[in-house]
């Protein structure tokens, strides 16, 4: 790690001044282990709680009467289940953009948002395995999806993309897992070293599986870390381009497209980075963290929003000129559909959220403005969403034949279920608040003018 | 600053780290062995049957051939259970009054029927018909096992899927002429897969996969 100059190139610093290695240390580990748990955290704790309930009863009603229960049927068999998958898979990509390729790139800003945007990766990645999980109708077969020697002599069908889906997304889940695991060991061994509690000292200790900070340890931290982020790379890119296979393999008007796998990873990096602002605003503001995710950091994640937004928006125009550059009709047809169709709300929607409104983000003002930036964020989730409503529903609801069109709507326990994982992704990301450093301690430190004295890019900080 | 864990932590640590793997293989080694165990399967498990019937009597001692009581197998989808008029065409005669034999003339006398217990009990997803088995060359003696050397009645094979697609995907290590179809000595020849193949295409077999779609069997 290249600790860049924290002041270099741009007019706000990655960390404000005035901080050293041990105020850094405090400051962070304070949320964790000084500070008594706030009346903030706990009414947050128990709202999104109540949502997690609201999931299992939704889960529990969803196993004893099936799927049913849900809008789906033929032929929009894939409603809302699908559409939350893609939708919690691609706010996952910002973590490992963040974590490996802004790492491989020498971003060094990345450091004060990189643990929660892990963090925010793995209970997104949690949230949307969820949804086909339970789509199967019968998920106590789930391993049906890997090929094991079973009594059947079957194994699953490898030139269905929804088997690669199941290699594609656990293999994410389980490299981001390491890779946020690893990056954590050496702040697990300072939270141990500074906790006051023998349950504090044996849980951080084990987790930290021993580590002491001496060179040697810090010599191999860095190479698994580098190594970790190098396996992590491909997976930014593979991962949503494996599920947007889902769609283009299909030879469905609206979905049969080449252009799905880049326009879906750069809709899944869309996504993400709206979700980590929309998460660093309000933590920043509720733990003082001003000084350690800065304007900086935002406004760099706004141009990465607006860059990527247009990226969106291009895939937006190429399905329009394909649909008449193509000369088919069903292809034009499923264009005009989205245009003119019963779902058209939802599209300039879409339009305006993803398209319109970022677009306010070439201008420094509106970067440099932290409530705008949450409003965009927000509206760039809710626009991500619609998208993918459009893609699944809007597709599938009038296909080839006139004669099987139909309508799609969600019922209750679609939102239940819905509203249920937003709740179990807040739930999980207020309990990695309180008990994990948000922000990477020893990366941090290493920002720090302290890291610079000794002028040997090579020695770590002692901790 | 004291130790939080024992020196033999690190030992502990480093076992179970390498002990998982074991574990997690062991575990699924000893499922794969679970799922195909005879407990499991039913393999060789004698079923309870109202009246003791010993098909090494009546099969090897007697000669009687498999269609005398089984007499849908080359018509219908299942081979049949013989109705108690069956029995009763020989036991009329012969152990007239054997006590073993007072439930099959209680049968007789009332007109309700024997209460068999089924011992190859197919799931009832899978799609199965003997007559199709029969007439392109599969012997009983190639599913059920050497029922005329069995004194009451057990299943032989799993009946698992892999089971069924073993003989699907190479039919022709199976395959008999149709006049051996009810000899349950019959062995397979040394040249058996050119032999099997002949028959295939005499039989017109379908080949190239269809025996192992799946709704051939999930319909």
């Amino acid at each position: 790690m290249d600790p860049a100059s924290p002041t270099a190139a741009g007019a706000s610093p990655v960390i404000e001044p005035g901080h050293s290695f041990g105020t850094v240390t405090d400051k962070i580990s304070a949320i964790v282990q000084g500070q008594p748990t706030s009346r903030r955290w706990y009414l947050g704790f128990f709202a999104t709680f109540f949502f997690v309930m609201v999931l299992f009863y939704t889960i529990a009603n969803l196993l004893m009467v099936g799927v049913g229960i849900w809008g789906i049927n033929i032929p929009v068999a894939w409603g809302f289940d699908i559409v939350n998958f893609v939708w919690w898979i691609g706010i996952g990509h910002a973590g490992t953009l963040i974590s490996a390729i802004l790492l491989l790139l020498r971003q060094s800003w990345r450091t004060s948002i990189n643990r929660f945007a892990e963090a925010m990766t793995l209970f997104a990645v949690a949230c949307a395995g969820l949804y086909p999980l339970f789509h199967m109708g019968r998920p106590w077969f789930f391993y049906w999806l890997v090929p094991y020697p079973n009594t059947m002599d079957l194994f699953p069908q490898y030139r269905s993309p929804l088997v690669w889906d199941v290699f594609a997304v656990s293999t994410y889940l389980l490299v981001s897992l390491m890779f946020w695991f690893i990056g954590l060991i050496p702040d697990l061994a300072t939270l141990r070293d500074r906790s006051q509690s023998r349950v504090g000292r044996v849980v951080y200790g084990f987790f930290a599986m021993g580590w002491r900070g001496s060179a040697r340890h810090w010599h191999r931290y860095e190479t698994a870390y580098l190594l970790m982020a190098g396996l992590a790379t491909p997976l930014v890119v593979s991962v949503h381009t494996v599920v947007s296979f889902d769609f283009a393999v299909a030879t469905l008007p609206g979905w049969h497209a080449t252009i799905f796998p880049p326009y879906f990873v750069a809709g899944a990096l869309f996504s993400g980075f709206a979700m980590v602002l929309t998460l660093a605003i309000p933590i920043r503001a509720m733990y003082g963290l001003q000084d350690m995710i800065t304007t900086r950091h935002l406004q760099n994640m706004a141009k990465i929003l607006l860059a990527t937004g247009l990226i969106v928006a291009y895939g937006y125009l190429m399905e329009f000129f394909m649909a008449w550059y193509s000369g088919n009709r069903l292809e034009q047809y499923t264009t005009f559909n989205r245009l003119h169709g019963p779902y058209r709300v939802l599209y300039w929607a879409l339009i305006v959220c993803n398209v319109v409104i970022p677009q306010v983000l070439w201008f420094k003002r509106a970067r440099s403005s932290v409530p705008l930036l949450f409003v965009v964020a927000m509206v760039v989730n809710v626009g991500m969403w619609l998208e993918r409503f459009i893609i699944v529903v809007v597709s599938l609801h009038r296909d080839f034949l006139p004669s099987s069109w139909g309508m799609y709507y969600p019922t209750i326990f679609d939102w239940s279920m819905f509203l249920g994982t937003i709740g179990l992704f807040l739930c999980l990301l207020l309990l990695f608040v309180r008990f994990l450093p948000m922000i990477s301690i020893f990366e941090m430190r290493t920002m720090l003018p302290e890291a610079h004295v000794q002028a040997n890019e090579h020695s770590a900080p002692t901790p | 600053m004291p130790q939080i864990f024992h020196r033999s932590m690190n030992v502990v640590s480093r076992v179970s780290i390498l002990g998982a793997v074991f574990l997690l293989a062991g575990i699924a080694w000893a499922w794969g062995r679970w799922v195909r165990s005879d407990y499991m399967t039913g393999v060789g498990n004698v079923r309870v049957q109202p009246i003791e019937f010993s098909h090494r009597h009546h099969v090897s001692g007697l000669g009687i051939d498999c269609r005398y009581c089984h007499t849908a197998v080359e018509e219908g989808p299942f081979a049949g259970l013989p109705p108690t008029r069956t029995c009763m065409n020989c036991h009329s005669q012969i152990f007239a009054y054997s006590p073993m034999l007072a439930r099959v003339r209680d049968s007789y006398r009332t007109g309700e029927p024997i209460r068999w217990q089924r011992v190859h009990n197919l799931a009832d997803f899978a799609y199965f018909d003997h007559s199709i088995h029969v007439a392109k060359g599969i012997g009983c003696s190639t599913c059920h096992g050497r029922v005329d050397h069995m004194p009451l009645t057990w299943q032989t094979a799993t009946l698992h899927m892999e089971w069924c697609l073993e003989c699907h995907r190479q039919p022709e290590r199976f395959v008999r002429p149709r006049d051996e179809i009810y000899n349950m000595a019959w062995r397979s020849p040394p040249d058996q897969i050119e032999q099997g193949l002949e028959l295939l295409k005499r039989y017109h077999v379908p080949r190239g996969g269809k025996l192992t779609d799946c709704s051939t069997c999930h319909r």
